[in-house]
C-alpha cells in the first residue's frame, strides 16, 4: 500500500521559530505554497507582515528594519531570491545586519529527478552569493531555524531556510 | 525647473527633527544644506532599492518622520514600490522625488518617456494619501509646511536642473560624504537604538 509522508512541516512550527527569535516583521510576496501561513501570520498580534510587490524590495525594506532595531525576516519563493541578487548583493550582504531569509525551494524533491531549472539553480545561487543555508522539510527539523537566526546574529550575514515540502506546502 | 540646491534650502526651514535620507545625483549635495547630521541617513547600495530601505526604516520608527528625496531614475526601477508604500500606509513618511528626466550619472540620457510620465499621478493613484507637483520654487515654498504636517504616505515630485557628469568615473570630484555604515551608526546612536 503506498503511503502519503507522515511527517510535514506545519505552518505552526514555523511561527513558533519566528516567535521564539524575536521576530517583528514578515517581508513577503506570498507564493502557490504559503496561503494557510500566511493566514496564519495576519493572527499574530506580534507579527506585522509587509506585503511587497516584487522580491526585490524585501531585501530593501528588511534593511530599513534592521536599522530601525527590528527583527525582520524575508518570505518568498527561490525565484523570486534569484530575481533579488543586487538587492542581496547591496542591501545584505554588504550591510552587515543579521538577515533570515525562508525560501520556498520550488521543484525541489528528495528524489533527485530534478526539472524544475528554479530547484536546479538555487543552491548553486546560494554558494555564489555566499550565503549559508539550511534546508526544513517537517517540524523535526524546524530547531534548524533557530540555527539559523543563531548563526545571523553570530556573523551579522543572511543566512537562508529553504523550505523543501511543496508537496504539502502551506495550505490547508 | 528648479535647482535641487534651493529645494533643499527650503526644505530645511520646515525640516524639524525629521529623519532624511537623500538618493540619487540631485541628492549628493544635501549635506550641504543639512541642519541635522545625525539625523541624515545613507541608505543606497542596490539599484532602486533605497525607495525600499527608506520604508522599511518609516516602519521601523513609526514615531520618527522619514523623508526620501528620490531620483526618477531609481523609482522607474522599482515603480511596484508605490503600491507597497501604500499598501502599508506609513503616516510619517513623505516621498519626495527630484525628477531631471534623465541619467544624469551617465551623461544626462533621458529616462524612458521622460517629459510625460506623471509621477504624482501614479502615486495618488496607487493610494498615497497625497501627492503633489511642483516646477517653482515658490510654489513648492509655499507648500512645504502643509506637506510636512500631513499624514502620509505623502508623494511630492519636483522637476530639477540635471547635474550631468561626463568625465569618466574616476576622475570626478564629489563633495565629501559619510558612508552607509557612518550614517547608520550615527543614526542609531541618536536614536538609542542597539547595534547588536
Amino acid at each position: 500500500m503506498v503511503t502519503q509522508q507522515a511527517a510535514v512541516l506545519s505552518p505552526e512550527a514555523l511561527i513558533e521559530e519566528f516567535e521564539k527569535n524575536g521576530v517583528t516583521h514578515v517581508v513577503t510576496i506570498p507564493d502557490s505554497e504559503t496561503n494557510y501561513l500566511y493566514e496564519l501570520m495576519k493572527d499574530q498580534p506580534w507579527l506585522d507582515i509587509v506585503p511587497t510587490s516584487r522580491e526585490g524590495e524585501t531585501f530593501g525594506i528588511a534593511l530599513g528594519l534592521l536599522v530601525a532595531g527590528k527583527t525582520p525576516v524575508v518570505l518568498i519563493q527561490n525565484t523570486g531570491m534569484m530575481e533579488s541578487g543586487d538587492s542581496i548583493r547591496g542591501m545584505v550582504l554588504d550591510a552587515g545586519f543579521p538577515l533570515v531569509m525562508v525560501v520556498g525551494y520550488r521543484g525541489w524533491n528528495r528524489h533527485g529527478v530534478i526539472t524544475d531549472s528554479a530547484a536546479t539553480y538555487t543552491e548553486p545561487f546560494l554558494n555564489a552569493f555566499r550565503i549559508n543555508y539550511y534546508l526544513v522539510e517537517q517540524d523535526a527539523d524546524s530547531t534548524r531555524i533557530s540555527t539559523a537566526f543563531e548563526e545571523a546574529r553570530a556573523t551579522k550575514r543572511p543566512v537562508a531556510i529553504l523550505v523543501g515540502d511543496e508537496y504539502h506546502g502551506f495550505n490547508r | 525647473m528648479i535647482h535641487a540646491e534651493d529645494v533643499f534650502r527650503v526644505f530645511e526651514e520646515h525640516r524639524g527633527d525629521a529623519i532624511v535620507i537623500p538618493t540619487g545625483t540631485s541628492g549628493r549635495r544635501y549635506r550641504e544644506f543639512s541642519t541635522n547630521e545625525n539625523r541624515d541617513l545613507n541608505l543606497g547600495g542596490a539599484m532602486g532599492q533605497t525607495t525600499s530601505a527608506a520604508l522599511g526604516l518609516a516602519l521601523g520608527l513609526p514615531d520618527e518622520k522619514v523623508v526620501l528625496f528620490d531620483s526618477e531614475g531609481s523609482l522607474l526601477m522599482n515603480m511596484g514600490i508605490l503600491a507597497t508604500i501604500a499598501g502599508k500606509k506609513p503616516e510619517n513618511f513623505c516621498h519626495i522625488l527630484l525628477d531631471n528626466e534623465c541619467y544624469a550619472t551617465t551623461g544626462g540620457q533621458p529616462v524612458p518617456n521622460a517629459q510625460d510620465i506623471n509621477y504624482a499621478g501614479m502615486a495618488k493613484e496607487s493610494g498615497y494619501a497625497s501627492a503633489y507637483s511642483f516646477d517653482d520654487l515658490e510654489e513648492f515654498a509655499t507648500n512645504v509646511e502643509q506637506i510636512m504636517q500631513a499624514a502620509g504616505p505623502v508623494f511630492v515630485a519636483i522637476k530639477v536642473v540635471p547635474q550631468v557628469e561626463n568625465e569618466p568615473i574616476g576622475m570626478r570630484v564629489r563633495p565629501p560624504t559619510r558612508s552607509r555604515a557612518e550614517t547608520i551608526r550615527d543614526l542609531q546612536t541618536e536614536l538609542g537604538i542597539s547595534a547588536d
